[in-house]
């Protein structure tokens, strides 16, 4: 017996172990960045000041034009991940492009593995199908990328993400948020998983207090009862049961109400965020585009 | 007499509404969760549709090119044929054998279209060509696309097992017949390193 409890014991510390070391790799590996807030992140140092507001720019209007949202990040390294696989988390994060239009594209780009990746959101996977995409990788960046022309091989690919995809969505001039205008923003699931903890909370608290009151009418009931026998028990079950029923009802709409308001004012204060600066707007991707290098 | 007869009743009364209000959130969860996984399959299905759909492409343009590289192309043809005779339904994703079926007959696909894709490097004629090159980065989209859609829908799967699972949902899923959903296992040859041979 003590044997097997310090097996147990044993194999429980090997875990922990394991658990560490697997923490530490990837610790190591590359981490996603926060979400950006302009269209250009350039990790590694690729772009001059100019070519990078000459771009912001440009991606702004597009934006401001089409509603699409295009962005490139740059990083020094991989770092060992699996292109593709990173680029699809990083999407995932990034949430770039409309929501309900997914029309977002992400342009990046790892310097020491020399590799570029296209990621096309779901809403553009027909203006800029896969083989564009592969196109404009190997036709418009790799070119200048393999002469070290890291500016205009950028440029060159923005604009040929442009070009595929003008047309596609037009922005709708009274919901846009560039304006700065305070607009109800779409929760994101881990908002909503801690709003509803807090629900959870209050809720058993809730429930707890109904328990009480139950146990307590119950037993009000029963000395009402026996003390009023010769009233022919006005006071009956039924009478009581129902009561019982109502307030559970009453008290569950309450709570219901609540939570709502919660959620309502949670979504409805933030996300006006004013001014130049970028959001995404939770567009989602499903591995669209393409891979190349240089 | 009469009032132990009311309070039995009152409560058994008592723990059918509350056996509801537990019952009615868990199914609906269970539901919701169902759906995620259903709508996840759908997505799957879709992706390998896709690649069925080029595969009769892929494989015109190559015949034009490599007329004698019969045999790879036969492999692909008869892989693609073997899927679309067989009719996989949606309960596939609670059958665990059916799902690695499934798995298995598009594993066959894809090591023989890989195979496709080594032997056309010995063409550069196909490989210069526009058509070609259009093709092949659809494919290679139409791969990553499956990759993607596949751990999607082992995350709604391990979503809705998780929760049918736990303790009082455990027994509502039984009693409802929510069955547990399989997963995709990853590929044979994953596992083991690429060979290099010179």
């Amino acid at each position: 017996m003590p044997s097997l409890f310090y097996k147990k014991v044993f194999s429980r510390i090997s875990l922990a172990v394991l658990f560490c070391f697997a923490l530490v790799v990837s610790l190591e590996a590359l981490q996603i960045p926060k979400k950006p807030h302009s269209y250009i992140t350039d990790h590694a140092g690729l772009l001059t000041q100019n070519t990078r507001t000459q771009l912001e720019s440009a991606l702004r209007q597009f934006e401001q034009k089409t509603s699409t949202q295009v962005v490139v990040a740059t990083f020094p390294s991989l770092e060992g991940e699996a292109l593709e696989d990173f680029s699809i988390r990083l999407a995932e994060a990034w949430n770039i492009g409309q929501k309900n239009k997914d029309n977002g594209v992400i342009l990046l780009i790892f310097q020491k593995e020399q590799k570029i990746r296209l990621e096309v959101g779901y809403g553009l996977e027909g203006a800029l199908t896969d083989a564009e995409s592969g196109q404009i990788i190997q036709e418009a960046i790799a070119p200048f990328f393999k002469q070290n022309q890291f500016n205009q091989g950028i440029a060159a690919g923005v604009a040929g993400i442009i070009q595929a995809v003008e047309g596609e969505y037009q922005a709708k001039t009274d919901n846009f948020t560039r304006s700065g205008r305070p607009q109800h923003r779409q929760l994101s699931a881990a908002e909503i998983a801690a709003l509803k903890k807090q629900s959870q909370v209050i809720g058993t608290f809730i429930l707890l207090m109904a328990g009480g009151l139950f146990i307590f009418d119950f037993f009000r009931y029963r000395t009402y009862a026996s003390t009023h026998k010769e009233h022919g028990q006005r006071y009956s079950f039924w009478e009581w049961f129902f009561r019982f029923a109502l307030l559970l009802a009453v008290l569950n709409i309450i709570f219901r109400i609540l939570f709502y308001m919660m959620l309502f004012s949670r979504g409805g204060c933030s996300g006006s965020r004013g001014g130049g600066g970028f959001s995404s707007g939770g567009g989602s991707f499903g591995g669209g585009g393409a891979s190349g290098g240089w | 007499m009469k009032k132990g007869i009311l309070i039995t009743l009152g409560i058994i009364v008592g723990i059918i509404v509350l056996w509801f209000m537990i019952f009615g959130g868990v199914y609906n969860g269970l539901v919701a969760r169902e759906e995620g996984v259903t709508s996840a399959w759908a997505q799957v299905e879709n992706v390998y549709q896709r690649r069925m759909d080029l595969v009769p492409n892929l494989v015109q343009t190559v015949k034009g090119y490599a007329a004698h590289e019969s045999e790879t192309l036969q492999n692909v043809v008869e892989a693609r044929s073997k899927i679309s005779q067989t009719n996989i339904s949606s309960d596939a994703i609670s059958d665990p054998s059916k799902l690695q079926a499934f798995q298995k007959m598009q594993g066959q696909l894809s090591s023989a279209l890989s195979r496709l894709m080594v032997v056309v490097e010995r063409y550069p004629d196909l490989k210069a060509s526009k058509n070609f090159l259009a093709l092949q980065s659809q494919l290679e989209g139409t791969e990553n696309r499956i990759s993607v859609e596949r751990r999607r829908f082992n995350e709604a799967a391990r979503n809705f097992n998780t929760y049918r699972r736990k303790f009082p949902n455990v027994i509502i899923s039984n009693m409802m017949d929510f069955q547990k959903k399989a997963y995709f296992k990853s590929d044979e040859g994953a596992q083991k390193a690429p060979q290099v041979q010179f």
